[in-house]
This record gives C-alpha cells, sequence and structure tokens, in this order.
C-alpha cells in the first residue's frame, strides 16, 4: 500500500487537478470538433492542448531547460513540478523514482525526421531529460503496455516502493497527439465522430485527447487516498479486440478485489472508451465479477481517450471524487447498450464508499485493475 | 529465481531470415506472415525458449507473465507506418498501425503460447541486466505469477539482437538469475 501525496493535471482545459476537477463538476469539457488540425483528412472530435501555452508557461516557470526539450516533455516537467512542488518531495533524491507512461512520446518527430534517427524519438530519453530537470540521476521505468500503460506505471510504483528500493516514485502519463495517431484510429475506424457517448446504446467509437498528469506516491498518508494493489493480465485471445468473455480483466479484477468487500466500493472507474467492443468487455468483466451492481463511471465522454495519460489523469480525478463523496457522472450516457447493464448514470451522484477501482485495457490483450482506498476520517 | 532456458540470435536486415527460421522449426502458424519483424523476432525466440523448458503452446498457462524490453519501442513500425502519410499518397494501414504498439509483440506470444499471467514492455536505455532482473522481481511481486519469460528484443537500425530466457521463481535447477550470468548470456 502507498499513499497519494500529491497529483497534477494538465490538459486543454486548465493546469492544476483542482481546476481541472472544477471544470469538470461544471460540465465544462474541452471537447470539440477539430478540422483542418494536423493535416488530417477527416474532422474528430478532441480535447488539446495551447501549444503556445505550454511554451509560455515553461519559460516563465523555474525549470531550466539543459539540453533542447520537446512540447511533450516540457508539459511532463510543468506536471511533475507543480506535484512535486505540492508534495515538498527531494524530487533529486536517489530513494525517487520516475516512472512514465506513454504510448507514442515524441513520434510526432518523424514528420521531420522520417528515418526516426533522432535518439529523441525515444521514450527513455525523454523520461531522462524530465527527471534531470529535478536532479534526479536514477533511470526512470518507462513502461509502454498501450493504454493500459498508466495503470501498469502505478502498479510499478507500488512494487517499487514496497520492495523497499525506493521511498518515493514520481509517475507521470503523458501523450500528444499528431498527424500520426490521428491517422492511425481513424484509419482503424475507432473514432466518433461526435462526442463519445460510453456505455450507450448509440456509442460509435472514441474521442482521442491529449493530456499529461502527475502522481506522487510515498508511505505517508499523503492527500489521504492509498493504492492498495493492482493486477496486470492477458487475454491471450486477439492482439487488437478485447476478449467476447473478458477473461483478462476478469482475472484482473478478481485479483485485485481479494480478500476485499465489494461493498467498500464507492465506485468503480472504468476504461469506458465508447468502442463497441470495449466497453461490451467491460461490462461482461463486472457482471461476472458480481460487481455490475455497483456505481460505474466512464471519464472519456469528458476528457476523450488521452491514451498513455489517461490511466495517471482519471486516477487523480477518481481520488478527489472519493474524497468528495461524488460518484461523477458519465456524460451523454442515456440507454444501456452493453450485455449486462452496469450502475451508470449522466448525473452527479453521492456514496459514502470508501474505496474505487480503477480498469482498463488495451490493444496487445492487455487489462489492468488497480485499487484505491479512502484514509479513515 | 533460475533461467530453466535461454536463446539468443542477432538479427540480419530484412525479415527473409525469420521466415527461413520459422520454416527450419517447422512450425505451423500463418499468422505469423501477418507480424511485424518486432513480433517474428520474440515469437520465434519465445517458441525456443518454451520449447525447450518442456512447455506445449497450447498449455493454458496462467501463472507465467512476459517482460520485454528495448530501447526503440515500435520504431521500425514507426517510420514504416509514417511513410503512409506523405501528402501526396496518404494511405494509412491499419495493419501496420496496430503493430505500432511495442507491447503487441507480447501479445503475439502469450496467444501462441497461452500465457494469461502480467504481461509488459519496458523501455530501457540499453540492455541493462540490474533492470532486467528488478522487472521480473517486480512481476513475481504479483503472487499467481511463478514463471516469466523475459526478453531484450531490439530490432532498430543499430544493435539488432533478440536475447530471451525463461525464469522460474521457485526452480531447483537451472542458471542463478543473476547479473552475472545475465551478462555472459546477452553478450
Amino acid at each position: 500500500m502507498i499513499g497519494i501525496l500529491a497529483h497534477n493535471i494538465y490538459t486543454g482545459i486548465g493546469f492544476g487537478s483542482r481546476k481541472v476537477y472544477g471544470e469538470l463538476l461544471e460540465g465544462r469539457s474541452g471537447l470539440a470538433l477539430r478540422e483542418g488540425v494536423f493535416g488530417v483528412p477527416d474532422p474528430f472530435f478532441s480535447s488539446l492542448f495551447d501549444r503556445e501555452e505550454i511554451e509560455s508557461a515553461f519559460a516563465s516557470s523555474s525549470l531550466k531547460e539543459k539540453e533542447p526539450l520537446t512540447l511533450l516533455e516540457k508539459a511532463m516537467a510543468l506536471s511533475a513540478a507543480d506535484a512535486i512542488g505540492s508534495a515538498s518531495l527531494d524530487a533529486s533524491s536517489p530513494r525517487t523514482l520516475f516512472v512514465i507512461s506513454s504510448t507514442k512520446g515524441n513520434v510526432e518527430l518523424l514528420e521531420k525526421d522520417p528515418a526516426g534517427t533522432s535518439p529523441d524519438m525515444h521514450i527513455w530519453r525523454s523520461a531522462r531529460k524530465v527527471a534531470s530537470l529535478f536532479g534526479n540521476a536514477n533511470a526512470p521505468v518507462c513502461v509502454t503496455n498501450a493504454c493500459a500503460s498508466g495503470i501498469v506505471a502505478q502498479i510499478c510504483a507500488l512494487r517499487a516502493i514496497e520492495s523497499g528500493e525506493y521511498d518515493n516514485a514520481v509517475v507521470v502519463g503523458a501523450d500528444m497527439l499528431s498527424r500520426f495517431v490521428i491517422s492511425g484510429f481513424q484509419c482503424l475506424k475507432a473514432l466518433s465522430p461526435h462526442r463519445c457517448r460510453p456505455f450507450d446504446a448509440e456509442r460509435c467509437g472514441l474521442n482521442l485527447s491529449e493530456a499529461v498528469a502527475t502522481l506522487v506516491f510515498g508511505r505517508g498518508p499523503g492527500i489521504g487516498v492509498c493504492l492498495e494493489s493492482g493486477a496486470i493480465r492477458n487475454d491471450a485471445t486477439h492482439i487488437s479486440a478485447p476478449s467476447r468473455t473478458a477473461e483478462g480483466q476478469l482475472a484482473a479484477i478478481e485479483s485485485a478485489m481479494r480478500g476485499i468487500d465489494p461493498r467498500t466500493l464507492a465506485f468503480i472507474n472504468v476504461h469506458g472508451t465508447a468502442t463497441l467492443y470495449n466497453d461490451n468487455m467491460e461490462s461482461v468483466a463486472l457482471h461476472r465479477s458480481g460487481l455490475d451492481g455497483v456505481p460505474a463511471v466512464s471519464l472519456k465522454s469528458f476528457f476523450g481517450h488521452t491514451l498513455g495519460a489517461a490511466g495517471v489523469m482519471e486516477t487523480v480525478i477518481s481520488a478527489l471524487a472519493l474524497l468528495d463523496e461524488k460518484v461523477l457522472p458519465t456524460f451523454c450516457y442515456e440507454t444501456c447498450g452493453v450485455d449486462f447493464p452496469l450502475n451508470m448514470a449522466s448525473v452527479q451522484r453521492k456514496s459514502a464508499g470508501t474505496r474505487f477501482l480503477k480498469i482498463m485495457s488495451g490493444f496487445g490483450g492487455i487489462n489492468a485493475a488497480a485499487l484505491y482506498r479512502r484514509n479513515e476520517k | 529465481m533460475k533461467i530453466v532456458s535461454f536463446f539468443s540470435f542477432p538479427i540480419p536486415s530484412g525479415d527473409a531470415v525469420l521466415s527461413e527460421m520459422y520454416r527450419e522449426k517447422g512450425i505451423s502458424y500463418p499468422k505469423f506472415f501477418k507480424m511485424d519483424i518486432l513480433s517474428k523476432s520474440g515469437f520465434l525466440a519465445a517458441e525456443e525458449v518454451l520449447g525447450a523448458a518442456g512447455l506445449r503452446n497450447e498449455e493454458p498457462k496462467p501463472d507465467m507473465g512476459i517482460v520485454l524490453v528495448n530501447s526503440t519501442s515500435s520504431s521500425a513500425d514507426d517510420v514504416a507506418f509514417q511513410r503512409g502519410l506523405k501528402d501526396e499518397e496518404y494511405f494509412p494501414s491499419p495493419a501496420l498501425f496496430v503493430y505500432t504498439l511495442s507491447n503487441i509483440v507480447c501479445g503475439e506470444i502469450a496467444i501462441r503460447n497461452r500465457i494469461l499471467g502480467e504481461t509488459s514492455f519496458y523501455i530501457d536505455s540499453a540492455p541493462c541486466p540490474e533492470r532486467m532482473i528488478r522487472y521480473v522481481k517486480w512481476t513475481f511481486a504479483d503472487e499467481m505469477i511463478k514463471k516469466v519469460l523475459l526478453g531484450w528484443v531490439e530490432v532498430f537500425e543499430g544493435g539488432r539482437n533478440v536475447t530471451m530466457m525463461l525464469v522460474e521463481k521457485d526452480s531447483a535447477e537451472g542458471e542463478d538469475f543473476t547479473v552475472e550470468y545475465m551478462e555472459k548470456i546477452m553478450k
């Protein structure tokens, strides 16, 4: 068990977890139709960073650029600096480990370097550059497990601290969009032409968005929410479609929930991308694990799918909701469109539960589940 | 922790050599030919390592995990996919895009060998035995996992090579899973 000491969310709708959480409570999503962006042929629905704002925020910060940083790395550094500052953490300590979750890192650099010869393409380089801004000399851990990366990175942090190797971990989830990423999801026909509708009968795909988020973990109680356990399981059925019987997600949930009374769950923060197959698989997994009655929340219809940042950002939002005794709304959800109905609503609800479960899944047959608990008041 | 089997090979350019290895092994798995070079390389190494350990492909393995590491993620596929995005000949390939996630190779090996435990792909600057041992120890922190298929799988320009091994948590036989032994087999 490790405590959340501090956190940050950085998106197009604002800087700072409290700011972004406040926008969510007001229902002010950044999702909008984007035309002509990244030079892709079809318009898409997305929440995007203001790139100039990142540049100017970095320039006016106290962070000193020792070697050239990409925009993504600057956003990562700003997010990490905010969380590290809130935690009053000595990030330069050899007992602090940086863990980075990103699916595509600086893939945008291929536009000017089509042969991919620049070492800046590689995620481990981004991770080292960011860690070195804080004087941290440890080799960061970079985990890339498709859309489940943000939870997998937190499980790495849990193990790094519980094993006694480190006292603190700074987990940064980060992905930005590009012609590469949008074109890829468009050619898979995975994108919804309008705001996505998780678990709804009318859902027809996901929205891709940009975000960077940071969680600082340690042994203390921190903000009053801790990560208790987590598990990662493979479906071993298909590289780009989830198991129809949800084998991997079911196994991950059962492992994360072992010995836990499900009545203590305030809610389950699902992956809920609003693709036909993902949402249905999650309904099967939660039904089979007997958790389909627990309030379920997807944040994708507010933020969109932020890839490597998603697991970190959604954990931060869920932790704030848990402390607030709120079950957040799943925006745009009206009519159940999955095999096994979940306890989902488009309006905010109350819950006095003390835990939440976070689940994610992704290409490569990967599934992850993590369990968090609010400290006794 | 013991290494019960391992396999290592350098990857020359192009994937003709990989197809040759596939044929020499007498494998019948048509999906192999749809895979990218990273997956083909990981697949073939896993066949050798698991075969040498006497494990059958179709046997479900809920107690086995996969830890694969390289320094360039899916760069070879990223470069190829980007080539299809030129303005004058814009044609992004869905079949290729799927492979622009490095952990797909974990999925391919898991499907072939019914590996149902934890599978993860890490990106590291170099093949570092200390850190690879750490990733395996972390995977064993999950009490369900008793065996880990561990591999360095680099297929992008420069240091193209694959070393894969099966590490068992409680085995009495095999070589000790140490930095020294890892350095020896990863040369």
